[in-house]
C-alpha cells in the first residue's frame, strides 16, 4: 500500500470542507421536518453556495471528490489515485 | 443512485495499533444495531413510507453510509499493522483464520450480519418506533465502546457519531409528530 502525501496545505482545507458539509447535513435533515423554515433555507443556500467555491480548491490537491460527472478528470485519469479517505 | 465522494464526513485518527478495540467496534459495522443495519433499513422502508418522510429515511439513510465508511476506517486503522499474535491475542483469531485482517461484515462475537437484524412492517408508525429505537441502541453501543476505549483520538471520531444518533432519532421522532398531525387532519373531515 503506498502511502501518498498531500501538501500540508491540504489539511485545512479539507476540515473545511468536513465542516461546511456538516451544516449542510444538519440543515438537510432539519428541513426534511421543518419544510417552512425560512431561515434554515437561506441559511443551507448560502452553505451550499460556499460548498461550491471551495470544492475546487480541495480539488486542486486531492483530485476529483465525485465521479459519473461531478468532477472534472485531470490527465491522466486521476480519480483511482490514492490516498482514499481511509489511507490520510 | 448514489455518487460516492472522496472524503470521511468527519475526520478518523487512532492513537496506536489495537485490534482489541477493532473487535469491537466491528459490533457498528455488522451488529444488528450497526450502521450497515442502520442504511439498509431506512433506505428499504422508502417505498412504503408516506411521502412525507421519503426525504428523511433517504438523507438518513445514505448519512448511515457515510458512518460506516468512517468505521470501516476506524477498524482498519486498528488492526493494519497488527501481526497474526496480536490478532490471537485481541480474540481475532478465529477472525484471522477466515479472513487475515480484511474487514467482515460481523459483530462483535463474530456473527455474520443478517438481514433479520432489521424490520420492514409497512405499517408507518411501527417502521419509524423501529428506527427511533435503533438509533438509540446505536447511541449505547457507541457509548459502552467509548467507556471501554483508552483511544483518545478514536474516542473523538466515536463521540461525533454518538452524537448523530441522537440527531437521528430525535428526526425520527418528529417523523412520527408529522404523520400524527397528518392522520388527525384526515379523521375531522
Amino acid at each position: 500500500m503506498s502511502q501518498k502525501q498531500l501538501p500540508k496545505e491540504f489539511y485545512p482545507l479539507m476540515e473545511e470542507l468536513q465542516v461546511v458539509d456538516f451544516v449542510l447535513v444538519e440543515l438537510t435533515l432539519y428541513l426534511d421536518t421543518h419544510p417552512n423554515d425560512t431561515a434554515a433555507i437561506q441559511q443551507f443556500n448560502e452553505a451550499a453556495y460556499y460548498r461550491h467555491q471551495l470544492v475546487p480548491q480541495v480539488e486542486q490537491y486531492l483530485g476529483p471528490l465525485q465521479q459519473f460527472g461531478n468532477s472534472y478528470s485531470g490527465y491522466p485519469w486521476n480519480w483511482n489515485e490514492a490516498p482514499w479517505p481511509w489511507q490520510l | 443512485m448514489w455518487v460516492y465522494e472522496k472524503k470521511l464526513q468527519y475526520p478518523v485518527k487512532v492513537g496506536t495499533c489495537n485490534p482489541m478495540l477493532a473487535k469491537f467496534l466491528i459490533e457498528q459495522y455488522g451488529g444488528a444495531d450497526g450502521e450497515l443495519s442502520a442504511a439498509l433499513r431506512y433506505l428499504n422502508q422508502r417505498y412504503s413510507i408516506p411521502d412525507e418522510v421519503i426525504g428523511l429515511l433517504t438523507d438518513i439513510g445514505t448519512e448511515e453510509f457515510a458512518h460506516l465508511e468512517m468505521i470501516a476506517t476506524m477498524v482498519f486503522k486498528l488492526t493494519k499493522d497488527a501481526t497474526a499474535d496480536q490478532m490471537k491475542e485481541a480474540g481475532l483469531g478465529a477472525h484471522y483464520a477466515n479472513h487475515d485482517n480484511a474487514l467482515y461484515y460481523e459483530n462483535a462475537a463474530g456473527v455474520p450480519w443478517t438481514a433479520s437484524y432489521i424490520n420492514a412492517k409497512g405499517d408507518p408508525i411501527a417502521d419509524l418506533y423501529e428506527d427511533i429505537a435503533a438509533e438509540e441502541k446505536a447511541r449505547a453501543t457507541y457509548q459502552w465502546i467509548i467507556d471501554m476505549s483508552d483511544d483518545p483520538d478514536l474516542n473523538d471520531g466515536l463521540k461525533f457519531l454518538r452524537e448523530r444518533e441522537i440527531v437521528h432519532s430525535q428526526r425520527f421522532r418528529e417523523a412520527v409528530e408529522i404523520l400524527k398531525e397528518e392522520r388527525d387532519r384526515q379523521k375531522i373531515f
